[in-house]
Protein backbone atom coordinates (compact mmCIF):
# COMPACT_ATOMS: atom_id res chain seq x y z
CA UNK A 1 0.00 0.00 0.00
CA UNK A 2 1.40 3.34 -0.77
CA UNK A 3 1.69 6.23 1.18
CA UNK A 4 0.28 8.87 -0.76
CA UNK A 5 -3.76 9.17 -1.67
CA UNK A 6 -4.32 8.15 -4.85
CA UNK A 7 -4.29 11.01 -7.99
CA UNK A 8 -7.85 11.18 -9.61
CA UNK A 9 -8.25 10.71 -13.34
CA UNK A 10 -8.89 14.00 -15.03
CA UNK A 11 -11.13 13.36 -17.76
CA UNK A 12 -12.48 16.42 -20.11
CA UNK A 13 -16.02 16.99 -20.63
CA UNK A 14 -16.37 15.33 -24.02
CA UNK A 15 -14.10 12.67 -22.63
CA UNK A 16 -16.21 12.02 -20.03
CA UNK A 17 -19.72 12.27 -21.96
CA UNK A 18 -18.09 9.48 -24.30
CA UNK A 19 -17.66 7.38 -21.21
CA UNK A 20 -21.18 7.77 -19.98
CA UNK A 21 -22.56 6.93 -23.56
CA UNK A 22 -20.61 3.72 -23.41
CA UNK A 23 -21.21 2.77 -19.89
CA UNK A 24 -24.97 3.53 -21.08
CA UNK A 25 -24.63 0.46 -23.83
CA UNK A 26 -23.23 -1.73 -20.64
CA UNK A 27 -26.30 -0.85 -18.56
CA UNK A 28 -28.51 -2.17 -20.86
CA UNK A 29 -26.54 -5.27 -21.96
CA UNK A 30 -26.40 -6.54 -17.93
CA UNK A 31 -29.71 -5.72 -17.07
CA UNK A 32 -30.77 -7.82 -20.73
CA UNK A 33 -28.14 -10.28 -19.85
CA UNK A 34 -29.66 -11.12 -16.52
CA UNK A 35 -33.18 -10.46 -17.25
CA UNK A 36 -33.20 -8.32 -14.38
CA UNK A 37 -32.37 -5.47 -12.83
CA UNK A 38 -32.79 -1.36 -12.54
CA UNK A 39 -32.43 0.05 -16.16
CA UNK A 40 -33.80 3.47 -15.28
CA UNK A 41 -32.72 4.77 -12.26
CA UNK A 42 -29.19 3.31 -13.72
CA UNK A 43 -29.38 5.45 -16.96
CA UNK A 44 -30.88 8.38 -14.73
CA UNK A 45 -27.82 8.17 -12.53
CA UNK A 46 -24.39 7.64 -14.89
CA UNK A 47 -23.69 11.12 -15.46
CA UNK A 48 -23.59 11.65 -12.29
CA UNK A 49 -21.21 8.95 -11.47
CA UNK A 50 -18.98 8.83 -14.36
CA UNK A 51 -18.96 12.95 -13.41
CA UNK A 52 -16.95 11.69 -10.17
CA UNK A 53 -14.90 9.28 -11.19
CA UNK A 54 -13.66 11.67 -13.99
CA UNK A 55 -13.48 14.84 -12.32
CA UNK A 56 -12.93 14.43 -8.72
CA UNK A 57 -12.31 10.86 -6.96
CA UNK A 58 -8.83 9.72 -5.88
CA UNK A 59 -9.33 6.04 -6.16
CA UNK A 60 -6.80 3.80 -7.69
CA UNK A 61 -7.78 0.45 -9.14
CA UNK A 62 -4.53 -0.92 -8.82
CA UNK A 63 -5.53 0.08 -4.15
CA UNK A 64 -9.02 -0.38 -4.38
CA UNK A 65 -8.82 -0.55 -0.32
CA UNK A 66 -6.22 2.21 -0.14
CA UNK A 67 -7.16 4.16 3.43
CA UNK A 68 -6.62 7.89 2.06
CA UNK A 69 -9.09 6.82 -1.14
CA UNK A 70 -12.37 8.99 -1.41
CA UNK A 71 -15.58 7.17 -1.12
CA UNK A 72 -18.61 6.94 -3.93
CA UNK A 73 -21.14 5.50 -1.65
CA UNK A 74 -24.26 4.60 -3.97
CA UNK A 75 -26.92 4.51 -1.32
CA UNK A 76 -29.30 3.92 -4.03
CA UNK A 77 -27.59 0.50 -4.18
CA UNK A 78 -30.51 -1.07 -6.89
CA UNK A 79 -27.85 1.42 -9.33
CA UNK A 80 -25.30 -1.02 -9.18
CA UNK A 81 -25.48 -1.20 -13.03
CA UNK A 82 -24.27 1.95 -13.40
CA UNK A 83 -21.47 1.70 -10.40
CA UNK A 84 -20.07 -1.70 -12.64
CA UNK A 85 -20.17 0.05 -15.69
CA UNK A 86 -18.22 3.20 -14.45
CA UNK A 87 -15.72 0.82 -12.34
CA UNK A 88 -15.82 -1.18 -15.92
CA UNK A 89 -14.76 2.48 -17.74
CA UNK A 90 -11.67 3.02 -14.76
CA UNK A 91 -10.21 0.35 -14.95
CA UNK A 92 -12.16 -1.87 -11.56
CA UNK A 93 -13.49 -4.62 -13.55
CA UNK A 94 -12.93 -6.50 -16.62
CA UNK A 95 -15.51 -6.27 -18.87
CA UNK A 96 -16.55 -10.52 -18.42
CA UNK A 97 -16.58 -9.40 -14.82
CA UNK A 98 -19.85 -7.06 -16.36
CA UNK A 99 -21.52 -10.79 -17.30
CA UNK A 100 -21.62 -11.96 -13.77
CA UNK A 101 -24.25 -9.10 -13.14
CA UNK A 102 -26.79 -10.95 -10.72
CA UNK A 103 -25.61 -14.13 -12.10
CA UNK A 104 -24.86 -17.23 -9.19
CA UNK A 105 -21.59 -16.00 -6.98
CA UNK A 106 -20.60 -13.01 -9.28
CA UNK A 107 -18.84 -10.20 -8.05
CA UNK A 108 -21.27 -8.05 -9.69
CA UNK A 109 -24.23 -8.57 -6.68
CA UNK A 110 -27.57 -7.62 -7.77
CA UNK A 111 -27.05 -4.50 -5.59
CA UNK A 112 -23.79 -2.87 -5.00
CA UNK A 113 -21.81 -5.10 -2.18
CA UNK A 114 -18.70 -3.83 -0.60
CA UNK A 115 -17.98 -7.64 0.01
CA UNK A 116 -18.00 -8.81 -3.72
CA UNK A 117 -17.01 -5.97 -5.57
CA UNK A 118 -13.78 -4.02 -5.69
CA UNK A 119 -13.86 -0.65 -5.50
CA UNK A 120 -17.18 -0.57 -4.12
CA UNK A 121 -17.38 0.41 -0.92
CA UNK A 122 -20.91 0.61 0.59
CA UNK A 123 -23.02 -2.32 0.76
CA UNK A 124 -26.48 -0.99 -0.44
CA UNK A 125 -30.04 -2.19 -1.07
CA UNK A 126 -31.98 -1.39 1.71
CA UNK A 127 -32.69 2.40 1.11
CA UNK A 128 -31.87 5.55 3.53
CA UNK A 129 -28.13 4.37 4.72
CA UNK A 130 -25.50 5.26 2.55
CA UNK A 131 -25.59 8.93 4.05
CA UNK A 132 -25.25 7.77 7.53
CA UNK A 133 -22.62 5.03 6.80
CA UNK A 134 -20.73 8.53 4.57
CA UNK A 135 -21.13 10.48 7.75
CA UNK A 136 -18.76 7.38 9.89
CA UNK A 137 -16.16 7.54 6.73
CA UNK A 138 -16.06 11.67 7.17
CA UNK A 139 -15.71 11.34 10.99
CA UNK A 140 -12.98 9.22 10.94
CA UNK A 141 -11.23 11.29 8.30
CA UNK A 142 -11.82 14.41 10.94
CA UNK A 143 -10.18 12.31 13.90
CA UNK A 144 -7.48 10.73 11.50
CA UNK A 145 -6.10 13.55 9.48
CA UNK A 146 -6.93 11.87 6.61
CA UNK A 147 -8.33 14.11 3.99
CA UNK A 148 -10.70 11.79 1.71
CA UNK A 149 -13.98 13.10 0.85
CA UNK A 150 -17.57 11.26 1.06
CA UNK A 151 -19.75 11.26 -2.07
CA UNK A 152 -22.99 9.76 -1.41
CA UNK A 153 -25.76 9.38 -4.46
CA UNK A 154 -29.25 9.16 -2.77
CA UNK A 155 -32.54 8.64 -5.25
CA UNK A 156 -35.58 11.30 -4.59
CA UNK A 157 -37.35 8.53 -3.76
CA UNK A 158 -34.95 6.98 -0.93
CA UNK A 159 -35.33 11.08 0.54
CA UNK A 160 -38.86 9.12 1.93
CA UNK A 161 -36.48 7.05 4.17
CA UNK A 162 -36.44 9.37 7.41
CA UNK A 163 -32.76 7.70 8.27
CA UNK A 164 -32.03 10.34 5.73
CA UNK A 165 -33.03 13.38 7.75
CA UNK A 166 -31.47 11.76 10.51
CA UNK A 167 -28.33 11.90 8.42
CA UNK A 168 -28.78 15.53 7.22
CA UNK A 169 -29.36 16.82 10.88
CA UNK A 170 -25.84 14.78 12.13
CA UNK A 171 -24.13 16.20 9.61
CA UNK A 172 -25.12 19.75 10.08
CA UNK A 173 -24.59 19.39 13.42
CA UNK A 174 -21.21 17.91 13.43
CA UNK A 175 -20.22 20.71 10.83
CA UNK A 176 -18.80 17.55 8.15
CA UNK A 177 -17.36 18.96 5.01
CA UNK A 178 -15.68 16.31 3.79
CA UNK A 179 -19.33 15.13 2.84
CA UNK A 180 -21.06 16.07 -0.71
CA UNK A 181 -24.24 14.35 -1.37
CA UNK A 182 -25.97 14.19 -4.80
CA UNK A 183 -29.56 13.69 -4.95
CA UNK A 184 -30.59 11.31 -8.30
CA UNK A 185 -34.16 13.13 -8.73
CA UNK A 186 -35.69 11.17 -11.35
CA UNK A 187 -39.35 11.63 -10.62
CA UNK A 188 -40.04 8.24 -10.27
CA UNK A 189 -39.90 5.33 -7.80
CA UNK A 190 -40.31 1.73 -7.79
CA UNK A 191 -44.25 1.55 -8.14
CA UNK A 192 -45.29 4.73 -9.74
CA UNK A 193 -44.29 8.28 -10.44
CA UNK A 194 -42.39 10.26 -7.09
CA UNK A 195 -45.71 12.64 -6.70
CA UNK A 196 -47.99 10.07 -6.78
CA UNK A 197 -46.11 8.01 -4.09
CA UNK A 198 -45.49 10.54 -1.81
CA UNK A 199 -45.13 14.19 -2.29
CA UNK A 200 -41.75 15.40 -1.80
CA UNK A 201 -42.30 19.08 -1.94
CA UNK A 202 -39.56 21.39 -2.29
CA UNK A 203 -36.21 19.20 -1.99
CA UNK A 204 -33.78 22.24 -2.01
CA UNK A 205 -35.94 23.71 0.76
CA UNK A 206 -35.74 20.72 2.70
CA UNK A 207 -32.13 20.13 2.52
CA UNK A 208 -31.71 23.78 2.92
CA UNK A 209 -33.50 23.75 6.66
CA UNK A 210 -31.50 21.06 7.47
CA UNK A 211 -28.48 23.10 6.98
CA UNK A 212 -27.04 22.34 3.60
CA UNK A 213 -25.94 24.55 0.98
CA UNK A 214 -27.81 23.71 -1.92
CA UNK A 215 -27.39 23.68 -5.47
CA UNK A 216 -29.35 22.89 -8.29
CA UNK A 217 -28.60 21.32 -11.69
CA UNK A 218 -28.73 19.12 -14.79
CA UNK A 219 -27.76 15.83 -14.10
CA UNK A 220 -27.17 14.61 -17.58
CA UNK A 221 -25.49 18.40 -18.61
CA UNK A 222 -21.20 16.96 -17.68
CA UNK A 223 -20.47 20.73 -17.79
CA UNK A 224 -22.94 21.48 -15.13
CA UNK A 225 -22.22 18.39 -12.76
CA UNK A 226 -18.26 19.15 -13.07
CA UNK A 227 -18.92 22.90 -12.19
CA UNK A 228 -21.01 21.47 -9.27
CA UNK A 229 -18.29 18.82 -8.33
CA UNK A 230 -16.19 22.21 -7.98
CA UNK A 231 -18.47 24.39 -6.22
CA UNK A 232 -19.06 21.75 -3.36
CA UNK A 233 -15.61 21.04 -3.25
CA UNK A 234 -14.79 24.80 -2.71
CA UNK A 235 -18.27 25.71 -0.71
CA UNK A 236 -17.86 25.60 3.11
CA UNK A 237 -20.59 22.70 3.40
CA UNK A 238 -22.05 19.95 3.95
CA UNK A 239 -23.29 20.83 0.22
CA UNK A 240 -26.29 18.83 -1.66
CA UNK A 241 -26.44 18.67 -5.52
CA UNK A 242 -30.01 18.36 -6.48
CA UNK A 243 -28.97 16.39 -9.82
CA UNK A 244 -32.30 16.97 -11.81
CA UNK A 245 -32.18 13.95 -14.26
CA UNK A 246 -34.45 11.83 -16.64
CA UNK A 247 -35.15 7.79 -15.80
CA UNK A 248 -34.43 5.56 -17.98
CA UNK A 249 -32.40 8.76 -20.19
CA UNK A 250 -31.05 7.59 -23.39
CA UNK A 251 -33.52 4.89 -24.43
CA UNK A 252 -36.46 6.51 -25.75
CA UNK A 253 -38.93 4.20 -24.34
CA UNK A 254 -37.39 4.03 -21.00
CA UNK A 255 -37.45 7.76 -20.95
CA UNK A 256 -39.58 8.63 -18.09
CA UNK A 257 -41.51 5.56 -18.09
CA UNK A 258 -41.96 4.01 -14.25
CA UNK A 259 -42.39 0.44 -15.69
CA UNK A 260 -38.90 0.41 -16.93
CA UNK A 261 -37.37 0.95 -12.71
CA UNK A 262 -36.50 -2.62 -12.47
CA UNK A 263 -37.75 -4.26 -15.39
CA UNK A 264 -35.37 -5.44 -18.29
CA UNK A 265 -36.22 -5.33 -22.12
CA UNK A 266 -37.12 -7.90 -24.53
CA UNK A 267 -35.27 -9.25 -27.30
CA UNK A 268 -36.74 -5.90 -29.60
CA UNK A 269 -36.61 -3.73 -26.80
CA UNK A 270 -32.81 -4.41 -26.53
CA UNK A 271 -32.20 -3.76 -30.18
CA UNK A 272 -33.51 -0.85 -30.41
CA UNK A 273 -31.95 0.34 -27.25
CA UNK A 274 -28.69 -0.84 -28.68
CA UNK A 275 -29.65 1.31 -31.85
CA UNK A 276 -30.66 4.63 -29.96
CA UNK A 277 -27.22 4.01 -27.72
CA UNK A 278 -24.40 3.71 -31.21
CA UNK B 1 -17.31 -3.04 41.96
CA UNK B 2 -19.52 -3.85 44.24
CA UNK B 3 -23.17 -3.26 43.95
CA UNK B 4 -23.00 -1.84 41.14
CA UNK B 5 -24.67 -2.47 37.64
CA UNK B 6 -23.94 -4.00 34.49
CA UNK B 7 -23.99 -0.77 32.93
CA UNK B 8 -21.25 0.78 34.84
CA UNK B 9 -19.39 -2.04 34.18
CA UNK B 10 -18.97 -0.65 30.12
CA UNK B 11 -18.79 2.95 30.88
CA UNK B 12 -15.38 1.74 33.10
CA UNK B 13 -14.68 -0.42 29.71
CA UNK B 14 -14.81 2.49 27.70
CA UNK B 15 -12.53 4.50 29.80
CA UNK B 16 -10.00 1.83 30.29
CA UNK B 17 -9.84 1.52 26.06
CA UNK B 18 -9.82 5.48 25.89
CA UNK B 19 -6.00 4.59 25.55
CA UNK B 20 -6.33 3.29 21.59
CA UNK B 21 -7.32 6.21 19.12
CA UNK B 22 -9.29 3.63 17.14
CA UNK B 23 -12.07 3.83 19.95
CA UNK B 24 -15.27 6.19 19.21
CA UNK B 25 -18.51 6.67 21.12
CA UNK B 26 -21.90 7.05 19.62
CA UNK B 27 -24.55 8.23 21.79
CA UNK B 28 -28.52 8.40 20.99
CA UNK B 29 -29.27 10.89 23.88
CA UNK B 30 -28.91 8.08 26.56
CA UNK B 31 -25.38 8.41 27.31
CA UNK B 32 -25.76 9.15 31.00
CA UNK B 33 -28.24 5.83 31.10
CA UNK B 34 -25.48 3.85 28.89
CA UNK B 35 -22.56 4.98 30.91
CA UNK B 36 -21.04 6.44 27.78
CA UNK B 37 -21.01 9.68 29.30
CA UNK B 38 -17.81 8.52 31.50
CA UNK B 39 -15.90 7.99 28.17
CA UNK B 40 -17.50 11.45 26.53
CA UNK B 41 -16.39 13.60 30.24
CA UNK B 42 -12.80 12.23 29.28
CA UNK B 43 -12.44 12.22 25.45
CA UNK B 44 -15.05 14.94 23.85
CA UNK B 45 -13.34 14.94 20.89
CA UNK B 46 -14.07 11.08 19.81
CA UNK B 47 -17.67 10.86 21.73
CA UNK B 48 -20.24 11.73 19.22
CA UNK B 49 -24.12 12.64 19.69
CA UNK B 50 -26.39 11.20 17.21
CA UNK B 51 -29.54 13.03 18.94
CA UNK B 52 -32.49 10.49 19.01
CA UNK B 53 -31.60 8.82 15.80
CA UNK B 54 -31.02 5.43 16.25
CA UNK B 55 -30.73 4.11 13.07
CA UNK B 56 -28.68 6.94 11.31
CA UNK B 57 -25.94 6.03 14.80
CA UNK B 58 -26.00 2.37 12.94
CA UNK B 59 -24.75 2.94 9.57
CA UNK B 60 -22.30 5.82 11.31
CA UNK B 61 -21.07 3.09 13.10
CA UNK B 62 -20.55 1.02 9.88
CA UNK B 63 -18.99 4.09 7.92
CA UNK B 64 -16.03 4.04 10.90
CA UNK B 65 -15.72 0.51 10.89
CA UNK B 66 -15.37 0.51 7.50
CA UNK B 67 -12.10 2.68 7.86
CA UNK B 68 -10.52 0.74 10.72
CA UNK B 69 -11.94 2.88 13.60
CA UNK B 70 -13.60 1.10 16.85
CA UNK B 71 -17.02 2.47 17.15
CA UNK B 72 -19.01 1.61 20.17
CA UNK B 73 -22.65 2.55 20.16
CA UNK B 74 -25.06 2.26 22.44
CA UNK B 75 -28.48 3.62 23.96
CA UNK B 76 -31.30 1.38 25.71
CA UNK B 77 -31.61 -2.05 24.49
CA UNK B 78 -35.09 -1.26 23.25
CA UNK B 79 -33.81 1.11 21.04
CA UNK B 80 -31.14 -0.24 18.97
CA UNK B 81 -34.30 -2.33 18.13
CA UNK B 82 -35.32 0.49 16.01
CA UNK B 83 -32.06 0.14 14.19
CA UNK B 84 -32.00 -3.75 13.44
CA UNK B 85 -32.71 -3.93 9.90
CA UNK B 86 -29.55 -1.35 10.14
CA UNK B 87 -27.59 -3.38 11.98
CA UNK B 88 -28.40 -6.60 9.87
CA UNK B 89 -28.11 -4.54 6.25
CA UNK B 90 -25.48 -2.21 7.23
CA UNK B 91 -23.14 -3.90 9.84
CA UNK B 92 -23.55 -7.81 10.23
CA UNK B 93 -24.08 -8.47 6.56
CA UNK B 94 -20.70 -6.22 5.16
CA UNK B 95 -18.75 -8.20 8.09
CA UNK B 96 -18.24 -4.30 9.79
CA UNK B 97 -16.66 -4.97 13.36
CA UNK B 98 -19.08 -2.75 15.35
CA UNK B 99 -19.98 -2.59 18.37
CA UNK B 100 -23.40 -2.12 19.99
CA UNK B 101 -24.41 -2.24 23.59
CA UNK B 102 -27.96 -1.57 24.73
CA UNK B 103 -28.42 -0.80 28.42
CA UNK B 104 -31.92 -1.41 30.38
CA UNK B 105 -32.34 -4.88 29.10
CA UNK B 106 -34.89 -6.84 31.17
CA UNK B 107 -38.29 -6.65 32.67
CA UNK B 108 -35.57 -5.49 36.12
CA UNK B 109 -35.70 -2.25 33.79
CA UNK B 110 -38.38 -1.19 36.46
CA UNK B 111 -40.82 1.23 37.04
CA UNK B 112 -40.13 2.55 33.35
CA UNK B 113 -42.72 0.19 32.03
CA UNK B 114 -42.68 -2.22 29.13
CA UNK B 115 -41.96 0.59 26.05
CA UNK B 116 -38.49 0.46 28.23
CA UNK B 117 -37.89 -3.60 28.79
CA UNK B 118 -36.66 -5.82 25.95
CA UNK B 119 -37.13 -8.65 26.17
CA UNK B 120 -36.26 -9.82 22.65
CA UNK B 121 -32.86 -8.15 21.96
CA UNK B 122 -30.63 -11.54 22.78
CA UNK B 123 -33.58 -13.32 20.37
CA UNK B 124 -33.65 -11.39 17.76
CA UNK B 125 -29.55 -10.07 17.44
CA UNK B 126 -28.59 -14.09 18.00
CA UNK B 127 -30.23 -14.97 14.19
CA UNK B 128 -27.50 -12.56 12.53
CA UNK B 129 -24.35 -13.91 10.94
CA UNK B 130 -21.52 -12.38 12.33
CA UNK B 131 -22.77 -10.78 15.25
CA UNK B 132 -21.27 -11.96 19.01
CA UNK B 133 -23.92 -11.39 21.43
CA UNK B 134 -23.07 -11.00 25.29
CA UNK B 135 -25.16 -10.71 28.27
CA UNK B 136 -22.55 -10.58 31.25
CA UNK B 137 -23.88 -10.54 34.91
CA UNK B 138 -21.88 -8.03 36.84
CA UNK B 139 -20.07 -4.75 36.41
CA UNK B 140 -16.72 -6.77 36.53
CA UNK B 141 -17.39 -9.07 33.88
CA UNK B 142 -19.11 -6.28 31.54
CA UNK B 143 -15.83 -4.55 32.05
CA UNK B 144 -13.54 -7.48 31.02
CA UNK B 145 -15.59 -9.24 28.19
CA UNK B 146 -16.31 -5.43 26.37
CA UNK B 147 -12.47 -4.48 26.87
CA UNK B 148 -11.92 -8.20 24.82
CA UNK B 149 -13.95 -7.34 22.52
CA UNK B 150 -11.20 -4.46 20.63
CA UNK B 151 -9.40 -8.24 19.92
CA UNK B 152 -12.57 -9.90 18.90
CA UNK B 153 -13.26 -10.11 15.14
CA UNK B 154 -17.12 -9.34 14.68
CA UNK B 155 -20.04 -6.84 15.68
CA UNK B 156 -21.12 -7.86 18.25
CA UNK B 157 -24.42 -6.85 20.69
CA UNK B 158 -24.00 -6.62 24.23
CA UNK B 159 -26.43 -6.24 26.42
CA UNK B 160 -26.80 -3.99 29.84
CA UNK B 161 -28.81 -4.04 32.50
CA UNK B 162 -30.13 -0.80 34.68
CA UNK B 163 -29.85 -1.97 38.15
CA UNK B 164 -27.33 -2.95 40.56
CA UNK B 165 -26.62 -6.67 40.99
CA UNK B 166 -25.09 -8.69 43.53
CA UNK B 167 -20.91 -9.13 42.81
CA UNK B 168 -20.40 -12.39 40.69
CA UNK B 169 -16.69 -12.37 40.46
CA UNK B 170 -13.99 -10.23 41.45
CA UNK B 171 -11.95 -8.28 38.60
CA UNK B 172 -8.89 -11.05 38.65
CA UNK B 173 -11.84 -14.00 37.50
CA UNK B 174 -13.07 -11.30 35.58
CA UNK B 175 -9.96 -10.79 33.17
CA UNK B 176 -10.03 -14.65 32.94
CA UNK B 177 -13.31 -14.89 30.97
CA UNK B 178 -13.56 -15.87 27.58
CA UNK B 179 -16.18 -14.54 24.79
CA UNK B 180 -17.73 -17.65 23.98
CA UNK B 181 -17.04 -19.97 26.59
CA UNK B 182 -19.12 -20.82 29.27
CA UNK B 183 -18.19 -19.82 32.83
CA UNK B 184 -18.91 -22.10 35.16
CA UNK B 185 -19.49 -21.45 38.80
CA UNK B 186 -20.57 -24.35 40.51
CA UNK B 187 -20.39 -28.15 39.58
CA UNK B 188 -22.87 -30.41 40.37
CA UNK B 189 -24.48 -33.33 38.63
CA UNK B 190 -27.50 -33.90 38.93
CA UNK B 191 -29.19 -30.99 37.31
CA UNK B 192 -27.29 -27.84 35.33
CA UNK B 193 -28.72 -24.44 35.54
CA UNK B 194 -27.81 -21.86 32.77
CA UNK B 195 -28.36 -18.44 33.49
CA UNK B 196 -27.75 -14.86 32.00
CA UNK B 197 -27.94 -11.36 33.58
CA UNK B 198 -29.27 -10.72 36.53
CA UNK B 199 -31.02 -14.65 36.75
CA UNK B 200 -27.19 -15.66 37.81
CA UNK B 201 -27.54 -14.57 41.16
CA UNK B 202 -31.07 -16.03 41.04
CA UNK B 203 -29.12 -19.03 39.93
CA UNK B 204 -26.89 -19.44 42.54
CA UNK B 205 -29.37 -18.75 44.76
CA UNK B 206 -31.10 -21.42 43.12
CA UNK B 207 -28.20 -23.73 43.98
CA UNK B 208 -27.93 -23.20 47.29
CA UNK B 209 -31.34 -23.99 48.22
CA UNK B 210 -31.20 -27.18 46.14
CA UNK B 211 -27.75 -28.45 47.96
CA UNK B 212 -29.97 -27.79 50.95
CA UNK B 213 -32.41 -30.65 49.80
CA UNK B 214 -29.36 -32.64 48.48
CA UNK B 215 -29.85 -31.78 44.68
CA UNK B 216 -26.38 -30.59 43.58
CA UNK B 217 -26.58 -28.30 40.65
CA UNK B 218 -23.75 -27.03 38.13
CA UNK B 219 -24.27 -23.84 37.52
CA UNK B 220 -23.55 -21.67 34.65
CA UNK B 221 -23.02 -17.92 33.72
CA UNK B 222 -23.80 -17.97 29.89
CA UNK B 223 -22.02 -14.44 29.06
CA UNK B 224 -22.17 -15.34 25.79
CA UNK B 225 -24.89 -16.13 23.66
CA UNK B 226 -23.59 -16.46 20.32
CA UNK B 227 -20.54 -17.97 19.57
CA UNK B 228 -22.45 -20.92 21.69
CA UNK B 229 -20.71 -22.90 23.52
CA UNK B 230 -21.76 -25.77 22.05
CA UNK B 231 -18.85 -28.86 23.12
CA UNK B 232 -19.49 -27.41 27.06
CA UNK B 233 -22.61 -27.83 26.74
CA UNK B 234 -22.62 -30.88 25.81
CA UNK B 235 -20.37 -32.14 28.51
CA UNK B 236 -22.85 -30.57 30.81
CA UNK B 237 -26.40 -32.36 29.94
CA UNK B 238 -24.04 -35.80 29.82
CA UNK B 239 -23.12 -35.07 33.15
CA UNK B 240 -26.51 -33.78 34.50
CA UNK B 241 -29.13 -35.31 32.17
CA UNK B 242 -31.72 -32.51 32.99
CA UNK B 243 -31.15 -28.60 32.34
CA UNK B 244 -32.57 -25.25 33.51
CA UNK B 245 -32.25 -22.04 31.57
CA UNK B 246 -33.27 -18.52 33.54
CA UNK B 247 -32.93 -15.55 31.76
CA UNK B 248 -34.60 -11.69 31.91
CA UNK B 249 -36.12 -12.01 28.66
CA UNK B 250 -38.61 -14.15 26.61
CA UNK B 251 -38.35 -17.46 26.74
CA UNK B 252 -38.41 -17.49 23.17
CA UNK B 253 -35.76 -17.64 21.03
CA UNK B 254 -32.90 -16.54 24.01
CA UNK B 255 -30.58 -18.12 26.05
CA UNK B 256 -33.48 -20.36 26.75
CA UNK B 257 -34.06 -20.92 22.32
CA UNK B 258 -29.94 -21.20 22.51
CA UNK B 259 -29.73 -24.08 24.94
CA UNK B 260 -32.76 -25.94 23.31
CA UNK B 261 -30.93 -25.49 19.65
CA UNK B 262 -27.85 -27.26 21.06
CA UNK B 263 -29.42 -29.94 23.36
CA UNK B 264 -31.84 -31.24 20.21
CA UNK B 265 -28.45 -31.47 18.22
CA UNK B 266 -26.11 -32.74 20.34
CA UNK B 267 -27.55 -35.02 23.52
CA UNK B 268 -31.18 -34.03 24.27
CA UNK B 269 -32.39 -33.97 27.75
CA UNK B 270 -35.38 -32.50 29.56
CA UNK B 271 -35.36 -28.78 29.66
CA UNK B 272 -37.18 -26.16 31.47
CA UNK B 273 -36.88 -22.25 30.50
CA UNK B 274 -37.74 -19.58 33.41
CA UNK B 275 -38.09 -16.34 31.59
CA UNK B 276 -40.64 -14.08 30.48
CA UNK B 277 -43.66 -16.29 29.14
CA UNK B 278 -44.79 -14.63 26.12
CA UNK B 279 -45.79 -11.71 27.52
CA UNK B 280 -44.71 -7.74 28.11
CA UNK B 281 -43.94 -6.10 31.49
CA UNK B 282 -45.21 -3.14 33.43
CA UNK B 283 -44.40 -0.71 35.71
CA UNK B 284 -42.89 -1.59 39.47
CA UNK B 285 -40.00 -2.16 41.44
CA UNK B 286 -37.52 -4.81 40.40
CA UNK B 287 -38.14 -6.85 43.00
CA UNK B 288 -41.82 -6.75 42.48
CA UNK B 289 -42.04 -7.69 38.98
CA UNK B 290 -39.51 -10.57 38.85
CA UNK B 291 -41.73 -12.22 41.70
CA UNK B 292 -45.04 -11.64 39.16
CA UNK B 293 -43.31 -12.94 35.87
CA UNK B 294 -41.93 -16.08 37.81
CA UNK B 295 -38.03 -14.85 37.73
CA UNK B 296 -36.79 -15.82 40.70
CA UNK B 297 -34.48 -18.17 42.79
CA UNK B 298 -37.31 -20.02 43.85
CA UNK B 299 -38.74 -20.33 40.60
CA UNK B 300 -35.63 -21.62 39.45
CA UNK B 301 -35.72 -24.48 42.15
CA UNK B 302 -39.33 -25.61 40.75
CA UNK B 303 -37.93 -25.51 36.91
CA UNK B 304 -34.97 -28.03 38.79
CA UNK B 305 -37.57 -30.14 40.49
CA UNK B 306 -39.32 -30.16 37.19
CA UNK B 307 -36.45 -30.92 34.98
CA UNK B 308 -35.28 -33.49 37.03
CA UNK B 309 -38.58 -35.34 37.55
CA UNK B 310 -38.97 -35.41 33.73
CA UNK B 311 -35.11 -37.40 33.42
CA UNK B 312 -36.39 -39.86 36.05
CA UNK B 313 -39.42 -40.67 34.23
Amino acid sequence: MSDNTPEFTDKSVDELVDIARGCRREIVKMVKRANAGHPGGSLSVIDLIVGLYGRTLRVSPTEPKHPGRDRLILSKGHASPAMYAALHAFGFLDETDLHSYRMFNGICQGHVDSKWTPGVDFSGGSLGMGLSFGLGVAISGRLTGRDHHSWVILGDGECQEGEIWEAAMAASHHRLENVTVIVDVNGIQNDDFVDQQMVMGDLSAKWAAFGWKVRDINGHDMTEIAEAIEWSKTTVGPCVILARTTKGKGVSFMENNPSFHGKAPDDEEFKLAMEELA
Amino acid sequence: MTGAASRDGYGAALLDLAGDDRIVVLEADLGKSTKSCLFRAEHPQRAFSMGIAEQNMMLVAAGLASTGMIPFASTFAIFTERGFEQVRNGIARPGLVAHICGSHGGIHTGTDGSSAQSIEDLAIYRTLPNMTVMHPCDASSTRALTKALVNHGSASYTRTVRNKTRKIYTDEEAAKLKIGEFSVLTEGSDVAILACGVMVQEALDAAETLAGEGVHATVVDVHTLKPFDHDEMKRISESCGAVVTAEDHSIIGGLGGAVAESLTAHHPVPLERVGVKDTYGMSGQPAELMEHYGLTANDIVDAAKTAIRRRNV
